[in-house]
């Protein structure tokens, strides 16, 4: 890692090179990909693969913290949480192609045109005019990344660091309330108070729901359950089964030939039934 | 990476001595040491399943796999290459690729945070002075956060391409926890690193040459051992792959190879927190003061190494046959409100005794001082008398048959205070004892 921070600033060293040109195409590809990928799921997992060859640059650049911390951030838990998100939405929800809001689609390509330029002109700025000037000079870079990074951070940029924190903790607060406040208006009973509150008679009944039980013949849902002098439990009878319109099975004859699948003379068998 | 890059043999200036001679390290040996990591990665899973099965059973008093191999230490060879054999079945509602390459992300980033352990000292392997480690990043304890939270997505994803319910549900589960776990994990490696001044692996092990960090910051370890629990998925905190709730949790729909690399993953997992929580806590490779002799030979200190981290890998399989599962919402708690907080707080006692000992103050006055304090403290709560809560009465609304309200559990229980005679029981099945008949 030094030994490329000692080199002069600007020079690729030949492993450098290598890794650029071999994950250099993969990001921009899954770049491009994510684009274009019609399943979200598969969406966010190219944009997984870009931070990750990203995060590879930057180890490769002698910013070992930076490389890792963009991994377990980054990759680890903002794109997990998106993915939760995906996978709660449902795995065939693609794109709707209806226009939610009028004019929507020209306002973002214009957006999204105008925020290219900008990135463009930046960049290319920074391309031909910024001289590089190496790590080996800077705090950040120069013996050890890490503690480089530390005495910047907090140091010169304390302030801008801890304003930061700040912002960000009140965010993680405000969604917090919003989605507690929410949640809070059927505040959550415990096992003790549903006790009482089921003796109190708030509920239909005191015991719960009875089961096919032991007087039953059979443990499927289907089957009532039955009371100890033979008769059925009313409350035991599911309406969804009972509602349920039902189609006799209709009567066939086992024929052995069937399970073979050799069907000889089902025709004679079908000719049988019409008859 | 880093020593693959490095290619001039001469010292540079900066790196420690374990940087110097891994970044002097030839091909050929780089390679050597990649394959044995590799072997021991996956020795010691067949081993390690093998002796979790051999000791569950001796915990529940059964004698466990005893027929394959000598005493039975081969089952596991034996039911991995059965496993490669059977036939692999693709769900018709998965998604193909993602259900393809999920395993081999699970395992890939398990195997990779082997790299920065630090197994043992300088040693020379066919005249190659060298250091019983693969690579010491500055940043290696970061190098096994990473690959942990990168190793979920094998789980999240194997869950979510198997279309199928229930591995969604412990996709689902698996995502949430592991998240939340690694948050406590990171806040318990903290004091450590705070301690050792450093984020590499060897530095942190060097820095525990006058007294390892498993007592010096108990708080941090006890977080620690907890969370790595909860990070690889072990019972009793094993809700992604929930048997009596989930069938199989994620792997329900794997089979054959795919589901061996599933399993090798959760126990090379195992052994690499192991591993960590040696390399943080107990010294690294350091053998303990009667036996610091020793610590001259770098291959001896290995043998510490793996001896420490077997005890880690047998608390896996004690908790695994003693503890019930926790239901979820217990589990979220457990990591949220209380070992979250609790590494927090440690973090600012840490920051606070080691500002108050950097500005030239006495500790033993502080903590006598504090100490006082509590006491005092701990004296008027006591005097203070108990608020004596009234007893609410519940009114029936039904003349449903319920027992009373405030039954009291009886207490002598009969079968503790009868003598403890196990050869004179009668079996279970042998019918009602004559003594207890009533």
């Amino acid at each position: 890692m030094n030994v490329l921070a000692q080199e002069a600033a600007g020079a690729v060293s030949t492993g450098e090179a290598v890794v650029f040109w071999i994950l250099g195409p993969i990001a921009l590809a899954c770049a491009i990909g994510m684009i274009f990928v019609r399943s979200a799921v598969h969406s966010a997992l190219l944009l997984v693969s870009t931070m990750f060859c990203l995060a590879i640059f930057y180890i490769v650049q002698s910013a070992p913290f930076l490389g890792f911390v963009q991994i377990i951030v980054y990759t680890g838990a903002v794109m997990m949480l998106f993915l939760f998100v995906l996978m709660l939405v449902g795995r065939d929800s693609s794109d709707s192609v209806v226009e939610v809001l009028r004019g929507q689609r020209v306002a973002g390509l214009l957006l999204g045109l105008g925020l290219a330029v900008l990135l463009v002109s930046g960049l290319s700025r920074a391309l031909v005019s910024v001289e590089p000037v190496g790590l080996a000079a800077d705090g950040a870079g120069s013996g050890n990344n890490v503690v480089g990074l530390g005495q910047l951070i907090f140091g010169p940029y304390v302030y801008a660091f801890e304003l930061t924190a700040a912002l960000l903790m009140t965010a993680a607060l405000g969604a917090l309330v919003f989605a507690l406040a929410q949640s809070t208006a059927h505040d959550k009973r415990g096992q003790r108070a549903t006790v009482i509150a089921r003796l109190r008679g708030e509920h239909a009944r005191i015991s719960p729901l009875p089961g096919p039980g032991v007087f039953a013949t059979a443990n499927s849902v289907a089957v009532p359950a039955l009371l100890p002098d033979g008769s059925i439990a009313p409350e035991s009878l599911s309406e969804i089964i009972d509602a349920t319109p039902v189609a006799p099975v209709e009567d066939v004859l086992p024929d052995a030939r069937a399970l073979t699948g050799r069907s000889s003379d089902t025709s004679a068998h079908d000719g049988e039934d019409r008859s | 990476m880093n020593t693959w890059l490095a290619q001039e043999p001469e010292p540079v200036e900066g790196l420690t001595r374990t940087q110097q001679l891994l970044a002097d390290d030839p091909l050929w040996l780089i390679l050597l040491k990649v394959v044995a990591l590799f072997a021991i990665g996956v020795v010691l899973t067949l081993v390690m399943i093998n002796a979790e099965r051999k000791v569950v059973g001796r915990m529940q008093q059964r004698p466990g796999p005893n027929r394959t191999g000598p005493g039975g230490w081969l089952q596991s060879l034996a039911d991995g290459l059965k496993l490669a054999f059977k036939e692999d079945i693709m769900p018709v509602m998965a998604d193909k690729k993602i259900y393809f390459i999920a395993p081999v992300i699970s395992t890939i980033p398990a195997f990779v945070a082997f790299s920065v352990i630090p197994f043992g000292g300088e040693v020379v392997i066919f005249g190659e002075p060298t250091v019983l480690q693969l690579v010491d990043l500055p940043v290696g304890v970061l190098v096994v956060l990473a690959c942990a939270s990168i190793g979920v997505y094998g789980i999240v994803l194997g869950g979510w391409a198997s279309g199928s319910p229930y591995p969604l549900l412990a996709a689902l589960r698996s995502a949430a926890q592991v998240i939340s776990y690694e948050i406590a994990l990171g806040l318990s490696i903290v004091a450590v690193i705070l301690y050792a001044g450093s984020l590499s692996t060897a530095d942190i092990v060097a820095a525990q040459a006058s007294g390892w960090f498993g007592w010096l910051l108990i708080p941090s370890f006890v977080v620690f051992v907890i969370s790595m629990v909860g990070e690889t998925n072990r019972a009793p905190f094993d809700l992604p792959e929930a048997e009596s709730e989930l069938v199989g949790g994620f792997h329900t729909e794997y089979s054959s190879l795919k589901f061996a690399l599933f399993f090798l993953a959760e126990y090379v997992n195992m052994v690499t927190v192991s591993a960590m929580a040696t390399t943080l806590f107990l010294g690294g490779g350091m053998w303990p003061w009667p036996l610091s002799f020793l610590n001259g030979n770098g291959w001896l200190q290995m043998v510490a190494f793996l001896i420490k981290m077997s005890l880690f890998l047998f608390l896996f399989i004690w908790l695994r046959g003693t503890l019930p599962r926790l239901r979820y919402d217990q589990f979220m708690k457990l990591g949220w409100k209380v070992l979250v907080p609790i590494s927090l707080m440690w973090i600012v006692v840490i920051f606070a005794i080691r500002v108050f000992r950097n500005s030239g103050n006495d500790l033993s006055t502080l903590l006598v001082t504090i100490g006082i304090i509590l006491a005092v403290v701990l004296m008027i709560a006591f005097l203070v008398p108990e608020r004596s809560r009234p007893q609410e009465t519940v009114e029936l609304a039904s003349d449903y048959p319920v027992p009373p309200l405030d039954l009291a559990v009886p207490t002598p229980s009969r079968h503790k205070l009868r003598p403890r005679a196990a050869e004179s029981r009668e079996p279970a099945l042998a019918g009602p004892d004559p003594k207890e008949g009533e």
